[in-house]
């Protein structure tokens, strides 16, 4: 096992822990936390496959921005413990099998494709930073200022939400 | 047994060499931690009149080591009602990740040659350096919110919740401000942001990047300051209203990890001021003043020789012999350095000097600001924050864009 691969797993089995942790924690706080351990393992991994600058923005805007909010508001609201309910009957009977048909479906399309699962994790520095500007200055620019429009159109509307009535 | 212990030594070189470096910086950082808050308590104290720490040994300089005796030994009670994990997860928080930061800085242009390798002023040379650095000031927002979250506490949780949205607020204006440093740079790597300012070695000061990013700088050091939770953006722990804000239920050592983790943050951003403004390693003289070379000696033995004049008419007797003996050693420094036969330590510590000397400038602008502003009021800061730093840094950002399109890359 190349020492890559063992920090893959190692990143991997934090990520994953992370994930149910974040589903089985009572309180939303504790939840919150869990998530940014989940976002932490990702940008580790990026790192890993040689992309420094996505694994770099994945904790700025992931891990800092976004989840700070996520608390703040979780503080802001003082959201207490999670009350458990049970179960509905719905969520059982159609929930359980179709996760397993995705989990299914997902470890198959992984294993017919692992060429490309192996290609992405050996390729160096095809995610560098004057790469994805390129990409995303030149040749998706349009797409690209389309979604900063759609951005600033749900800003927009959160500010016109937020603001008080005149009276 | 020796044998083994070179040849253990010789196999694992890097990783020895790199642990030393950690050790070594991180005792470094740490002193000087202590030391800062004597200076601080000394300079308030002095621009108020007072006399400051005088007590415990001369001029008060045992007083960090009193200090930190006393955080290690007082009670340390847990309040009822926090939650466990959170509290004891927010200081060691909040003090990696501001210890993590010092470890991208560079501190000197030249590798040190020891036992045949080069060990470089640094330890972490990150091709995403300020990347990783804004990953990591993201990151430490959490340490102060949550330790407000977890204290199950009035107080510390309007602190909290004060300084998650300053510290969100603030974050946009700091990142936007460097970018016009980026664009002159053209990398993220800090130690070829400091080489792009060295591209014309004769004009010294004048090639530095405050003259073209004046108003990134001004953005840059206010947004960092208010990330940073000092005065006047100290809103999170401000004394006259929150108590002492999101470390209230904090005691003993768990407070000091706070108090540690606050100062070394100070120390980063004056850092990063020094690397990214004003030329880090660079001498602010032109490169053919080569009798600037003997500044080091110039500021230490006058200094040297102040400390044991200073010394040998002190009150104390332990004050009588501890003081002449730092000023001995500081002139026996200044004159070594000045020596002919020791150019090559000159030459070498020319770098760290001017580093080291522009990083205290602005650790004293710090201290200087806590001693003379007052705290902003709440809805100013969010007003200052969003209207006018973050618009700021934007045209900042046009304006160098512009300009680098019209006269080109330097």
């Amino acid at each position: 096992m190349t020492p890559q691969l063992a920090i893959f797993f190692v990143l991997a089995a934090i990520a994953v822990i992370g994930a149910l942790s974040l589903i089985l924690q009572r309180h939303p706080i504790h939840s919150a936390l869990s998530l940014i351990v989940v976002m932490i393992a990702l940008a580790g991994l990026y790192l890993l496959m040689g992309s420094e600058f996505v694994a770099a923005v994945q904790i700025i805007v992931y891990g800092g921005a976004i989840m700070v909010l996520f608390v703040f508001v979780i503080m802001l609201l003082n959201a207490g413990v999670e009350e458990r309910t049970n179960v509905s009957k719905l969520a059982g009977i159609a929930g359980i099998p179709l996760a397993v048909a995705l989990l299914g479906f997902l470890a198959a399309a992984i294993a017919r494709s692992n060429e490309t699962a192996q290609a992405g994790f050996q390729s160096g520095g095809l995610a560098n930073t004057k790469d994805i500007s390129t990409m995303l200055f030149k040749d998706f620019v349009y797409p690209f200022e389309l979604t900063s429009f759609l951005i600033l159109v749900a800003i927009l509307g959160a500010i016109v939400l937020a603001q008080r009535e005149n009276s | 047994m020796i044998s083994f212990l070179t040849s253990f030594l010789a196999a694992h070189a890097t990783i020895i060499i790199y642990l030393v470096k950690i050790a070594l910086l991180l005792f470094i950082v740490l002193t000087v931690n202590a030391y800062l808050t004597w200076f601080e308590r000394k300079v308030v104290a002095h621009m108020q009149s007072r006399w400051g720490p005088h007590r415990v040994g001369p001029h008060g300089l045992l007083q960090p080591a009193a200090d930190g005796l006393k955080f290690l030994l007082k009670e340390d009670p847990t309040p009822a009602g926090v939650d466990k994990f959170t509290y004891f997860l927010a200081p060691l928080m909040a003090l990696a990740l501001a210890l993590t930061s010092i470890a991208i800085i560079p501190f000197g242009p030249e590798p040190l040659h020891i036992f045949g390798r080069d060990i470089t002023l640094g330890i972490a040379d990150l091709n995403i350096g300020i990347l990783a650095l804004f990953a990591i000031t993201a990151l430490s927002v959490y340490g102060v919110a949550l330790a407000g979250w977890s204290s199950n506490s009035k107080y510390p949780l309007l602190g909290g919740l004060r300084s998650s949205a300053q510290m969100v607020s603030y974050e946009l204006a700091l990142t936007m401000s460097v970018v016009g440093v980026l664009l002159l740079a053209g990398s993220f790597n800090l130690r070829d942001i400091i080489n792009a300012q060295a591209h014309h070695p004769e004009r010294g000061i004048l090639g530095w990047n405050i003259w073209p990013q004046i108003l990134g700088f001004i953005c840059f050091f206010v947004a960092a300051v208010a990330e940073t939770n000092r005065v006047p953006f100290d809103l999170p722990e401000a004394e006259s209203e929150l108590v002492a804000g999101f470390h209230t239920e904090y005691a003993s050592f768990k407070f000091a990890m706070f108090f540690i983790a606050e100062y070394t943050s100070m120390i980063t951003v004056s850092c990063l001021c020094t690397i990214m403004f004003f030329g880090g390693w660079l001498s602010p003289f032109p490169a053919s003043w080569t009798f600037t070379y003997y500044l080091p000696s110039v500021i230490l033995i006058p200094a040297g020789l102040w400390v044991i004049w200073d010394g040998i008419r002190y009150e104390t007797i332990f004050g009588r012999l501890v003081l002449p003996g730092i000023g001995t050693v500081l002139t026996v420094i200044g004159i070594a350095l000045a020596v002919p036969q020791l150019q090559f330590v000159n030459a070498f510590i020319q770098g760290p000097f001017w580093l080291l000397a522009k990083i205290f400038v602005f650790l004293f602008v710090y201290v200087w600001m806590r001693g003379t502003l007052p705290r902003f009021r709440y809805d100013q800061l969010m007003s200052f924050g969003w209207k006018l730093l973050l618009p700021l840094s934007i045209a900042n950002v046009v304006i160098t864009a512009f300009a680098m399109l019209i006269w080109g890359p330097r």
